[in-house]
């Protein structure tokens, strides 16, 4: 039996706009696919490119972060600041051979329950296209080797990894 | 007599040698690293061989300086010779601390660059596109030579490292400052850099204030300002996540930190926190402006882990598998 693939997508929200739109989600009853696992921030500005990275390379498929509309920045500028590494994250990825349908930054508002519905069903459904992020059998051979010559856990992540794992 | 003195050893793996030079440059102070002890082994500057160090006792070597990342079989199977020989292993060198920037091959499979330097280059003549392979037979008789890696590694990755010394190369003074630190006993906790937690802004004396840029540029495309931060300026500067030790040696003669002493103390991935200090200076409220700002930096993923991509939280670029 083959389950489908179902994304692993870490989704990143600031506390002010998008945790609360996706709270509106939530008491609203909307439906929306349940892979994203939500981490929240005091303000998108707080997302560090290093934690985008660091979900990836710890087993995300996708991540997803999300803060107000420009002009509405609880801390005035937080959300300008995302942007501007976003624009070169975006860049980075795609060097680093990440496929730019896995990364998203959009702006959600709390009262904006349904948009926030909007984007993780497509991103999910994006990821889905792409399949698991995982690194190619060929990836870090020796290091792997390395590791399970010395008996300790290796860190692999499992192909389709499903939701609620 | 000589039984008392430091037994030393030195090694380089996949590096240029420049940590090796940088040794030599602490100058007349090597006639007192003499004075206290004795080197037994050092490939690039005395004749010693391996079978020399395999039979060395475990243990036998007080210290050992090993260079460069590892690469291939060679690099490998030594590190793990001389890890056994030695007591205190100190990685000398971003290279063999963090990759350096042999690592930036991680951005090609083994494949490419084999392709690449055996049959692509200008000044390459391989008629018969011969690539070296581990073994071969010459006349009857079969040769071996190491094997080349998937990946540059760094030598923690291996084997068990007690110190770290970063740079490309490391300041003769911090060498020397670690030699006397080892002579006297005073060495800190194993698995520490021995460096500064600090960055290179804070050594750095550039006046720095709230930062607007709109414009990067390259070094040559102006000559900075003495006296204000390069950052302020539209350089692209990785001195806000490089560890300090080097004195802001580039940006006192006007140069852009380009992060050879790899991440500050705290810093998971330098790239990433580099990149995330240099991109908010364009920060504007007109998104577009902005974005044509942060596009002017053409290779972030290069320029950001140029010495430090085995290091990286993604090591490297995520190949796909062969079509």
């Amino acid at each position: 039996m083959t389950k489908e693939f179902e994304p692993r997508i870490v989704g990143i929200l600031c506390n002010w706009c998008s945790y609360a739109g996706a709270d509106l989600a939530g008491i609203s009853r909307i439906k929306y696919p349940p892979n994203v696992r939500i981490v929240r921030v005091m303000c998108s500005g707080r997302v560090d490119p290093s934690f985008v990275l660091k979900a990836f390379a710890e087993g995300a498929d996708g991540v997803l972060v999300s803060g107000c509309h420009p002009v509405d920045c609880h801390y005035i500028e937080g959300n300008y600041k995302m942007w501007a590494r976003k624009v070169m994250l975006e860049t980075m990825l795609q060097q680093l051979g990440i496929e730019p349908e896995r990364f998203r930054l959009t702006w959600v508002s709390a009262n904006e329950g349904e948009l926030f519905k909007q984007y993780v069903t497509e991103m999910v459904d994006a990821v889905k296209k792409l399949g698991p992020f995982q690194k190619p059998v060929n990836w870090m051979t020796e290091l792997l080797e390395h590791e399970r010559s010395l008996g300790t856990a290796v860190q692999e992540i499992a192909a389709g990894g499903g939701v609620g794992e | 007599m000589s039984d008392k003195k430091l037994k030393l050893g030195l090694y380089w793996a996949a590096g240029c040698g420049g940590c090796d030079v940088a040794v030599l440059d602490i100058d007349e102070k090597i006639l007192d690293v003499a004075e206290v002890a004795d080197i037994h082994f050092w490939p690039i500057a005395m004749d010693f061989k391996y079978k020399d160090v395999a039979a060395m006792d475990d243990g036998f070597l007080d210290v050992c300086f090993l260079n460069g990342a590892i690469r291939n079989s060679e690099n490998k199977e030594v590190a793990e010779l001389l890890r056994a020989k030695s007591k205190v292993l100190v990685a000398l060198g971003t290279c063999a601390c963090y990759g350096g920037v042999i690592g930036l091959a991680n951005f090609c499979t083994r494949e490419e660059i084999l392709e690449t330097a055996f049959k692509k280059t200008v000044s390459t003549d391989n008629p018969e596109g011969i690539i070296p392979q581990p073994v071969s037979e010459v006349d009857g008789c079969e040769l071996h030579i190491p094997e080349v890696y998937e990946a540059v590694y760094k030598l923690d990755d291996f084997v068990n490292v007690d110190y770290y010394l970063p740079g490309c190369p490391p300041r003769a003074e911090l060498i020397a400052k670690a030699i006397d630190a080892i002579v006297a006993g005073q060495l800190p906790e194993p698995g520490s850099v021995l460096l500064p937690a600090k960055t290179v802004c804070d050594e750095c004396k550039r006046e720095k204030k709230d930062r607007h840029v709109d414009e990067f540029k390259r070094p040559w495309e102006l000559i900075p300002d003495e006296e204000k931060c390069l950052l302020d300026q539209g350089l692209v500067c990785m001195g806000p996540a490089t560890r300090a030790g080097c004195g802001a040696a580039c940006t006192n003669v006007n140069m852009p930190c380009r992060g050879c002493y790899g991440p500050a103390e705290g810093v998971i991935d330098q790239g990433a926190k580099a990149m995330s200090a240099v991109a908010v200076t364009a920060v504007s409220t007109n998104l577009a402006e902005m974005e044509k700002v942060i596009s002017q930096v053409k290779d972030p993923a290069g320029t950001f882990y140029m010495y430090g991509l085995p290091n990286s939280l993604l090591r490297g670029r995520q190949m796909k598998e062969a079509k």
